[in-house]
């Protein structure tokens, strides 16, 4: 029976949640195709990792052995994962639009020799049996639907685009070895180092509030003042629109929207923000917006919850000042 | 010995023309801009933020040449003029009927490829992250594959040293330096600096410039090499609803004040 091998990831010792959503999205596929669920797991502790994919719906798992698999290395990766593949014979190969993903999927592709549709955020089975997914393209403002036109078919998937299944610990599947058995010369690139930035306040990404300011702020200061103030007060992260960090006001880590973050939380206040897509293409998940801003015309308020047409000098002191005493 | 550094740039409707003037043709996977907009297509954000990093690293060698790539179509030479007005010294361009419309990237990637290759001596490649137009983020990549080279994606710093290529990227937790040794393929972010205006000096010399453009026989691709991976079956704009309530106030301090109240009602703070 023909496969659909997914690319996992482990994160200290437990399935990331972003291969449990693969796996969600990797069920109906093959149900379609008549075909099972197989992941690919490189770390080198996988083994309560394996069971937890087991019971989340996966039908077998490889563990990848090789001594120069250990802390993520790209060639390492994909020298595994391509030996994996052409092994195998996969019919399909989804991959988690992940650091790590994103990093591997397009190269994984041309070195099996296949396409593969980027950043999709809904796959299905087509009526030819080939995989067809939908995917937003000019920033946001359109979906394309993309078929696979070559095999093993191939898809990166946007994380947080669906829920993982539940767990069941009484299914069952079978736990695989597979040596890599890599030759040293296929590491090409060398990580001289690896630094960790202990972010002040809350990471953006796990923020359940965030407070965004775009190219309406003007000038770097209220990231530091006024900006800064009602995040504190609401215990939000701060976070910027491309325009902002483009400018230079603020550094790249604080970038939201397609080519920056990709955020989901409880509120996102967004100030001097106008909406275009590709930021909203970053913070499609959030369960609420609210908008500030002095354009009434503003794409943002299409999206937003609330919305205060105002300036944003006169509109924030005040909101903090009575947020300050609400809270 | 000089060193060489390829860029590759691509021409893109503007990101910022409304979504009204688009003009879609679902079924070819096809968008283009209404012409009696008079909205004029530009290099690729991305794209531009490659060649300023390019023309960092030229400074920094000292002896090097940076030669801009682009394929496509229908190139406007004034808008692709600028490539080289920013100070590049060479511009290929790899014209073709064939060439419209490249969205599958496997496609883009081997006439780039082929292209590279046909400049032969290269130390350095250099792409944008991610084009505006179909968002995939993987031409540069499949780039590295096919020409068996390095690749650093998202760079945000590139020093050349002892024939390496050192990259800061940054990385969800912080950031990571890698090295690779040359010839690679390097994609970057915006954080090289606001890519530099062409100065009068240099957009003189690009008037005076006439670009290399090679079509699909001139880089040796056969129609199997051109043949799609994945076809785009429909294009469209997602339909979205407008429900904002306007928080109103006497002034901005009082809707600053009943937006506030308007969170705590809602349950939101």
């Amino acid at each position: 029976m023909s496969e659909i091998l997914l690319v996992g990831e482990v994160n200290g010792g437990n399935l990331a949640e972003a291969t449990a959503e693969l796996i969600a999205h990797g069920k109906p596929l093959a149900e379609s195709l008549t075909s099972t669920i197989s992941v690919a797991l490189l770390d080198q502790d996988s083994s309560s990792a394996a069971q937890e994919a087991i019971s989340k719906g996966a039908d077998k798992v490889y563990n990848i052995k090789d001594s120069l698999l250990g802390t993520y290395q790209t060639d390492a990766y994909l020298a595994s994962l391509a030996k994996l593949i052409q092994e195998t014979n996969p019919i399909a190969v989804l991959v988690a639009k992940t650091e790590i993903g994103a990093d591997i999927g397009a190269r994984l592709a041309f070195r099996v020799d296949t396409g593969i549709v980027q950043d999709c955020i809904e796959v299905s089975v087509n009526g030819d049996n080939k995989i067809q997914a939908n995917r937003p393209v000019f920033g946001g403002n359109c979906i394309a639907t993309v078929v696979c036109e070559s095999t093993p078919m191939m898809a990166l998937i946007r994380p947080k685009t669906k829920e993982p299944l539940d767990a069941d610990s009484g299914r069952s599947g079978e736990i695989v070895d597979f040596n890599a058995d890599l030759d040293e010369s296929v590491i090409k690139n060398q990580v001289v180092e690896r630094v960790e930035e202990v972010q002040e306040g809350i990471r953006l990404e796990d923020a359940a509030r965030i407070v965004g300011g775009g190219r309406g702020m003007n000038g770097p200061e209220p990231f530091d003042n006024e900006l800064k103030d009602l995040a504190d007060t609401m215990g939000a992260a701060i976070g910027a629109s491309r325009a902002a960090v483009d400018i230079g006001w603020v550094p790249y880590s604080y970038q939201i929207g397609l080519t920056g973050k990709k955020v989901a939380p409880d509120l996102y206040l967004l100030v001097g923000i106008s909406g275009a897509s590709q930021h909203m293409a970053g913070c499609s998940g959030s369960k609420n917006l609210v908008a500030v801003n002095k354009d009434p015309d503003a794409n943002i308020f299409k999206d937003a919850r609330f919305g205060v047409v105002g300036d944003w000098e006169k509109v924030l002191p005040a909101l903090t000042q009575q947020l300050k005493e609400l809270m | 010995m000089s060193f060489n550094i390829v860029v590759l740039a691509k021409q893109v409707i503007d990101p910022e023309a409304p979504t009204a003037s688009y003009r879609i043709d679902g079924s070819a996977g096809k968008l283009e801009v209404d012409s009696s907009q008079k909205i004029a297509p530009v290099i690729n954000g991305f794209c531009e933020n490659a060649i300023e990093a390019a023309l960092q690293i030229k400074e920094a060698v000292g002896d090097a040449t940076v030669s801009v790539i682009s394929a496509g179509s229908d190139f406007v030479m004034d808008v692709m003029k600028k490539a080289v007005s920013m100070g590049s010294d060479e511009m290929y361009l790899l014209q073709d009927e064939k060439f419209s419309n490249l969205n599958d990237s496997s496609i883009t990637a081997k006439l780039l490829a082929s292209a590279i290759k046909k400049i032969g001596d290269y130390d350095l490649v250099i792409a944008g992250m991610q084009a505006s137009d179909w968002d995939q983020a993987q031409v540069p990549l499949g780039i590295a594959e096919i020409l068996g080279v390095p690749c650093v994606p998202i760079a945000r710093k590139i020093e050349i040293k002892d024939g390496r290529a050192i990259c800061e990227r940054a990385t969800d937790a912080g950031y990571e330096t890698v090295s690779a040794p040359l010839p690679s393929v390097i994609t970057v972010n915006n954080e090289f600096g606001q890519p530099r205006y062409p100065t009068l000096r240099n957009i003189m010399a690009a008037a005076r410039k006439t670009p290399i453009t090679w079509d699909a026989t001139e880089l040796g691709l056969s129609d199997d090499d051109l043949s799609p991976r994945i076809k785009i079956v429909d294009l469209f704009i997602p339909e979205k609803q407008s429900q904002c309530e306007i928080i109103e106030g006497e002034d901005e301090e009082e809707m600053g004040r009943n937006l506030a109240l308007k969170m705590r009602e809602a349950k939101l703070i």
